[in-house]
């Protein structure tokens, strides 16, 4: 008897738990022990997205304000969509955003799956999407995000060199969030004891860099920057400072024989032979090169800030400049730009009104939402946030400056390039071909392999 | 009359097996062989993102010309032709001298030579990593016993990439093998061992000609899911190198990784790839069965 109730409390829970696959769980338990199991499957698994679609639809019915966001960076977007949401509670007090922590790899994967599998009910309201990704998402899946032209949002006031990323056949696709104008952070300190001041680092060239380096290196067995390996981060800051890119207007890649690039590759080869740049393997030991004050500085887009800042005992002992630009390369400039994100708004989005609305009386039109995200280095690319005077605020850990007025600043002056749809591919094509020649490779060669993998790439 | 209901009976029992298997085989049906099914057919097609067409076999011809994948091919039957045999033997060493009854604590070893394959892959991936960078444990050790002058970076020079890649995936599988070796050597007698001893047998002797005969059977099954395993390598490569230096540790899986998901998606370019991944699975465990299971 007591091997039949065993038998029995087993058989319920492996019942329980299949219809736990199904994803509903009011399925009726199915009689155990015969075909019957095995024939409720299929409509318990085939009930299950109805299930989650019919909750969406009162939420569109109901009035129920509430949207889903994914976006990366707690301490960054995360926290500019908190305070988003506080700003439109003030006019919408039923409005609730539910934002989910979710990396961008793995936004990439989910957008991916939902978008080849038809089936869009698993994304949220809003997403956030790299820039350099938009291009990307839109042309390989056109479902996906909504077009927002015309929908109340006023992509005038952005940044033109900024919105041009979520901007596919005249339409617009996001609405621009952060500013990835690169900036170059030093310790001064490191700097006094080699003699030297932020300002032999303002508007200087990669020679003078690299010779500021060297005695910076001498005085204080320190490097100058440290870098990510494999990961061509600095590259192509340096390419979009002389407003070069890896494609052309056309869509066809622009390696072979673009001297930018090749400019690009031997200044930081040189840079890495002399011992003033230095590579890492991973990002966690990019930042703690930097927080653990083994570098004397770095070169990457403004909202390395933040991470900078976390190491709160050297507050006071940083200081912010423009990037170096390339010597031989035509239009080069000390600017440029690394990164940055844009809200996408998708098309499963049930309430479409309320997300654009949202988005529109907020990051593209609440001067208060960037001033309350400004600390955490968030810097808008909406025009009228940069007269506030927030902006103005000194900065105490980089030595009482107003970095945010001299980014705003920067951000204007950036060149534009092409992302082109193939972006990735090209980026680690060029990777693969620096790892290479630094390695003692032939640069021609290698840019020659690496236009050969991307246009392999790019063939279908 | 008698003869019809001894057929229902044996009728009652087959179907009472088919109860059994039904649901398994029916989860099994839907959740794997369907879509492998479904990726055959997608291997035929090509295109970007969700607009597919067909293309015949092109897919197939392409991934040889493919130089990253080729490279990437390279790579992986480096770590299944070095890591393998080398784990198979520390496992099998391991488990002869854990089998010892003579020996104390042995719960203790085995729990601790096990115990790594409790460790999720990322989770471990990141250990390594740390460890092999520049300022981690390892080079601290090196630098300060004199063996080196200067930190050495591991993972951004190719073969000590791959190499931390194989000390890895050592350190995380062999327990797991060991733990094969030591319930196949539980069916053979001891007393074997005890005559062998009487004779005058060496530890050596005794290894070689009792212990690896009779676990034939067992190290057939081990290297057959080492060698599966090997080739569907993922979890490290991506995350303890990133496929790096210039893909010289990328693996298979995570180049159709990067096809699908970090590149332009060409799913029916992956799902091809996928598919050779396939092959070489069936044909290396073929040729395995073929050259290990010599009954003599």
């Amino acid at each position: 008897m007591k091997r039949k109730i065993l038998a029995a409390l087993l058989a319920s829970t492996m019942v329980l738990s299949l219809a736990g696959c199904g994803g509903s769980a009011e399925t009726p338990a199915a009689p155990a022990g015969d075909n019957g199991a095995a024939a409720e499957e299929a409509p318990a698994a085939e009930e299950a997205p109805a299930a989650e679609e019919a909750p969406a639809a009162e939420e569109a019915a109901g009035g129920d304000e509430t949207l889903t966001v994914w976006c990366w960076d707690p301490a960054f977007n995360l926290n500019a969509m908190y305070e988003a949401e506080k700003v439109y509670q003030k006019d919408h007090p039923n409005f609730k955003l539910n934002v989910v922590e979710t990396p961008w790899e793995d936004i990439q994967t989910k957008v991916t799956t939902a978008a080849t599998s038809g089936d869009l009910s698993t994304l949220p309201d809003i997403f956030l999407m790299q820039d350099n990704a938009f291009q990307k998402n839109v042309i390989s899946f056109p479902d996906v995000c909504m077009d927002l032209t015309g929908s109340g949002i006023d992509f005038s006031q952005f940044a033109a060199g900024k919105t041009a990323y979520s901007v596919i056949d005249g339409k617009n696709y996001g609405v621009p969030f952060d500013n990835g104008a690169v900036v170059a952070c030093y310790r001064t300190d490191y700097l006094e004891q080699a003699g030297l001041t932020i300002d032999d680092f303002t508007d200087i060239t990669f020679d003078q860099y690299l010779e500021n380096g060297k005695k910076v290196l001498e005085a204080t067995g320190k490097p100058l920057i440290s870098m990510q390996a494999g990961e061509c981060d600095l590259i192509m800051m340096m390419m979009q400072s002389a407003g070069s890119s890896l494609f052309n207007e056309d869509g066809t890649a622009n390696i072979v024989g673009n001297e930018t690039l090749k400019v690009v590759m031997e200044t930081y080869k040189t840079l890495k032979d002399s011992g003033v740049l230095i590579e890492v393997n991973s990002w966690d030991e990019y930042i703690s090169s930097m927080v653990s004050g083994n570098v004397a500085g770095t070169i990457n887009g403004c909202w390395i800030m933040a991470s900078i800042q976390t190491a709160e005992d050297q507050s006071g002992k940083w200081a912010l400049t423009n990037m170096p630009s390339l010597v031989g390369a035509a239009n080069a400039t000390n600017y440029s730009n690394n990164g940055g994100s844009s809200w996408a708004v998708t098309t499963k989005c049930a309430n479409p009104t309320l997300a654009c609305d949202f988005l529109a009386s907020t990051f593209a039109g609440s001067t208060e939402l960037y001033d309350n995200i400004l600390p955490s280095g968030a810097l808008a690319t909406w025009a009228p946030a940069g007269d506030s005077n927030a902006y103005g605020t000194p900065n105490d850990f980089f030595g009482g400056d107003a970095v945010s007025a001299k980014i705003v600043d920067f951000s204007t002056k950036v060149p534009t390039n092409i992302t082109g749809v193939y972006y990735y591919e090209g980026r680690d094509a060029v990777a693969t071909a620096i790892t290479n020649y630094i390695n003692g490779s032939d640069i021609d060669t290698e840019m020659q392999t690496a236009a050969d993998t991307v246009n392999f790439l790019m063939g279908q | 009359m008698s003869k019809q209901k001894k057929m229902t009976l044996s009728r009652k029992h087959n179907l009472t097996g088919w109860v059994f298997l039904a649901p398994g085989a029916f989860l099994i049906l839907m959740m794997s062989f369907v879509p492998m099914v479904q990726a055959l057919l997608l291997s035929f097609k090509t295109g970007v993102g969700a607009a597919m067409r067909s293309c015949g076999i092109t897919n197939y011809v392409r991934m040889f010309q493919d130089a990253v994948f080729v490279q990437s091919i390279k790579n992986t039957f480096f770590y299944l032709i070095i890591q393998v045999p080398i784990m198979l033997i520390f496992a099998l060493v391991l488990a002869s001298i854990l089998n010892n009854r003579n020996l104390r604590f042995k719960g203790l070893f085995r729990t601790m030579i096990f115990l790594p394959c409790a460790t999720s892959l990322v989770a471990y991936a990141v250990i390594f990593r740390s460890l092999f960078a520049n300022n981690g444990i390892i080079n601290l050790l090196l630098v300060n016993l004199g063996i080196l002058d200067q930190p050495y970076s591991f993972l951004t020079h190719m073969w000590s990439a791959r190499i931390v890649i194989i000390i890895a995936l050592l350190w995380r599988w062999t327990g797991y093998n060991m733990v094969f070796y030591l319930s196949g050597l539980q069916n053979i007698e001891y007393s074997v061992y005890e005559a062998a001893k009487i004779d005058g047998a060496s530890a050596m002797q005794t290894f070689f000609k009792i212990t690896v005969p009779l676990l034939k059977p067992t190290i057939l099954l081990t290297a057959i899911m080492s060698t599966n395993g090997t080739l569907q390598l993922f979890d490290e490569s991506v995350n303890l190198t990133d496929g790096g230096p210039a893909n010289a540790s990328i693996t298979m899986s995570h180049y159709i990784y990067n096809i699908s998901f970090k590149y332009v998606p060409n799913f029916g370019y992956a799902a091809a790839m996928s598919f050779l991944i396939l092959v070489l699975v069936a044909i290396l465990a073929f040729l395995q069965m073929k050259v290990g299971d010599k009954r003599d």
